[in-house]
């Protein structure tokens, strides 16, 4: 086509404030001045404060206006169509927003720039040349490479990706199978569903080395049913890729045979978990498996399966392409590459922002996320998820790394970072963070699912006075019972938000407060 | 709003042979079933049973176990609210509390003219506009409560 081209997020965070309305108002604008107008509904950017952020493609680059509501949209058109003019919603050139200038874009080098449902829009910008170069290589050769760039699983666990599919090539067996686990369950985290809505060939190009890696024909994706913008957009990819021979029979004309099949899951964070994953693909209950045997092993129906994350799994590419080298320059310590962290809850600027490991707390929650949207004092910030542990600001020092937030009693999961405010009650927090659990347990261990009722009901006590000291002491042993006997990380980890709220915040439980000066 | 056929036995069983031969084909299955009757009767677990050859045991085991499959039909929208975090740190529990004070129901509850169910959920994956819902599919986010009571009355309906 050869209109205008603007372009409105059909991202779903850019759809609940709008985004469909404002395409529809601009298409109305575009008709009645007769203006021919080509309207790409991109993936998000991730400025999301700024979203619905309308693009049109100008001779000297992109020009963005946002937050564009349906009442500024005929105007907005009229700017955008006089070759990006001024109106005072006019961004400039979104690249040139330090939020997003300032971030080092490897997973989501394309995302909310391309035309997501177009497989040669992601060509041209790069897509498949990771796979290209996979092709020339041996097997072992794309394993080494994915060893070598350092890059750990990103859906929380942080287990090294090259080992995991060492073990699965490493294992004889006639048919093997590649899942991705898109549950993306952790509160405070989208990153998974922004790349599957705005950039989805690059995860279905990451699957397919994986599966040439590893000797795989069969790939899933396991997408949670929270997520229909996801799940229609990966769909539709999946059958374009197949359709020009991307997938199939012969990837791209290669000997190699690979497919790939979307699969909803039905609301249970527990599948989240790879092993209750695998479960439930094989249509049962999601339990938590025992491990040994490793799905790597015995993965998704006895046979031997890589399980990764989204991000991981989208990351593959660019790997490929540039070089394990490349990706492993980026980063600090045993954190290779860059992480694509969330901003989220009450923060100015929310968002979206890979960036290297090694970026400290504060400068996420404070200069990036530019502190609270209420322009009150932040309080606590939860980094990691439901099952992450709540930060006070004295901690604000620890920088983005795997071991720097184990070893101040977090974790950094998934990535997402949730701000709170000084109206924060973190006693409150933690009786949510008990109420979760026994909410979403599979049910299989006591103290899981026993455990987090009675945390519930031991925080009542300690929030109603009710012998508090004793009622304290009750709570901190829970959860070490909890931290032990726990066969996965829901009733494992449930403990860090419980735990961290009481250390930081004693007063919110009644409690003197800590010194500051024992942070 | 959902539009959903009355239960057909016979309808049910070209949906489960359909899919019967994929790989773990139990969640499709019920997810199909759902999708066109709005809830998993009670003759569909004996149904998908017989045809996957399962224990009746096993198949109501999974249809109890996740939280989107409903035994009793639902009301004629779904309002899902996010309770989660994110949605927290941005007003979200009175948010909850105004819904069910409106509605005169509490959460996993429906209004007695059958008009609304009111259901929590946990992250909408929204979580940089929050606070987020979701009614019957459609996403709604940056919510308050002018935008809640909109969505109310759009529910109403
Ligand atoms: C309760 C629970 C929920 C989890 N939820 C997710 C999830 O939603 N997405 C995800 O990728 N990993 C999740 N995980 C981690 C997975 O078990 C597993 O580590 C991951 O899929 C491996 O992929 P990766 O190495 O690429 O991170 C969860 C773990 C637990 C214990
Ligand atoms: S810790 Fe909880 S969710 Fe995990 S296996 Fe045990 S009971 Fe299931
Ligand atoms: S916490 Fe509410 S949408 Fe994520």
């Amino acid at each position: 086509m050869n209109g205008l081209r603007i372009y409105v997020p059909g991202d779903a965070a850019a759809v609940a404030v709008g985004a469909d309305d404002v395409a529809a108002a601009i298409k109305a604008a575009a008709a009645r001045s007769g203006t021919p107008v080509d309207i790409v509904r991109n993936g998000s950017r991730g400025l999301h404060w700024l979203e619905p952020m309308v693009e049109v493609a100008t001779g000297q680059g992109r020009i963005a206006y946002g937050p564009v509501a349906v009442s500024d949209a005929a105007a907005v058109f009229k700017a955008l169509a006089a070759n990006g003019a001024k109106h005072p919603l006019r961004l400039g050139n979104p690249e040139d927003i330090p939020y997003l200038k300032n971030q080092t874009r490897l997973t989501f080098a394309r995302c909310g720039i391309v035309d997501p449902r177009s497989l040669d829009d992601y060509c041209a910008h790069g897509g498949y040349k990771g796979l290209s170069r996979a092709l020339t290589m041996q097997a072992v050769a794309v394993v080494e490479e994915v060893t070598q760039s350092g890059l750990r699983g990103r859906g929380g666990a942080g287990f090294p990706t090259g080992i995991k599919w060492k073990t699965v090539a490493d294992t004889a067996a006639e048919q093997k199978y590649v899942v991705c686990n898109a549950d993306e369950g952790d509160s405070g985290t989208f990153a998974d569903r922004m790349i599957m809505e705005g950039d989805p060939f690059v995860l279905i190009e990451g699957m397919t080395i994986a599966g040439i890696a590893v000797g795989a024909t069969q790939g899933y994706v396991y997408i949670r049913s929270e997520y229909p913008h996801a799940i229609a957009v990966l769909n539709e990819a999946i059958a374009a890729a197949r359709k020009r021979g991307m997938l199939g029979k012969s990837v791209g004309g290669s000997p190699h045979a690979f497919d790939l099949e979307v699969r909803v899951g039905a609301g249970a964070y527990v599948c989240g978990e790879e092993t209750a994953l695998l479960d439930s693909l094989e249509g049962k209950r999601g339990m938590v498996r025992a491990k040994p045997p490793l799905p790597a092993h015995k993965g998704l129906f006895g046979k031997p399966t890589v399980i990764n994350n989204v991000l991981s799994l989208a990351t593959i590419p660019i790997i490929l392409e540039k070089g394990g080298a490349f990706y492993r320059d980026f980063g600090m310590g045993k954190s290779r590459g860059t992480m694509p962290i969330q901003l989220a809850g009450n923060i100015k600027y929310p968002g979206l922002y890979e960036t290297a490991f090694g970026v400290t707390l504060g400068e996420l929650v404070e200069d990036i996320g530019g502190g609270t949207a209420t322009g009150r004092p932040v309080r606590a910030v939860q980094v990691g998820g439901p099952l992450g542990a709540y930060f006070p600001c004295a901690l604000f020092n620890v920088p983005f790394d795997y071991e720097a937030f184990a070893q101040a009693d977090g974790l950094i999961g998934h990535g997402g970072v949730v701000v709170f405010d000084d109206t924060v009650d973190m006693a409150k927090q933690a009786r949510f963070a008990m109420e979760f659990c026994a909410i979403e347990s599979c049910g299989k261990c006591t103290p899981c699912r026993v455990g987090s009722t009675r945390g519930v009901e031991v925080i009542d006590r300690i929030i109603a006075d009710r012998d508090r000291a004793a009622n304290t002491a009750l709570l901190e042993d829970l959860c070490n019972t909890m931290k032990f006997g726990s066969l996965c990380a829901l009733g494992g980890f449930t403990p860090y938000p419980v735990m961290s709220a009481l250390t930081h915040f004693p007063e919110d439980f009644g409690a003197p407060p800590r010194l500051a000066a024992a942070e | 709003m959902p539009s959903y056929v009355p239960w057909d036995a016979e309808a049910a069983r070209a949906i489960i042979v359909g899919k019967q031969a994929q790989p773990g084909a139990l969640m499709p299955i019920l997810q199909a079933l759902q999708d066109e009757f709005g809830s998993i009767h009670r003759e569909a677990e004996p149904l998908i049973a017989d045809i996957l050859n399962l224990s009746r045991a096993e198949v109501h085991g999974v249809v109890t176990f996740y939280h989107d499959f409903r035994q009793q039909p639902a009301g004629r929208h779904v309002l899902k609210l996010c309770r989660a975090e994110s949605c927290q740190a941005r007003g979200s529990d009175a948010l909850a509390a105004r819904a069910a004070a409106r509605l005169g129901i509490a959460f996993g509850d429906t209004t007695a003219d059958g008009s609304v169910t009111l259901e929590p959920v946990y992250c909408l994956g929204l979580c940089s506009v929050s606070p987020a819902a979701m009614l019957d599919g459609k996403v709604v986010a940056r919510l308050d409560g002018k935008k809640l009571d909109a969505l109310l009355a759009e529910a109403d309906r």
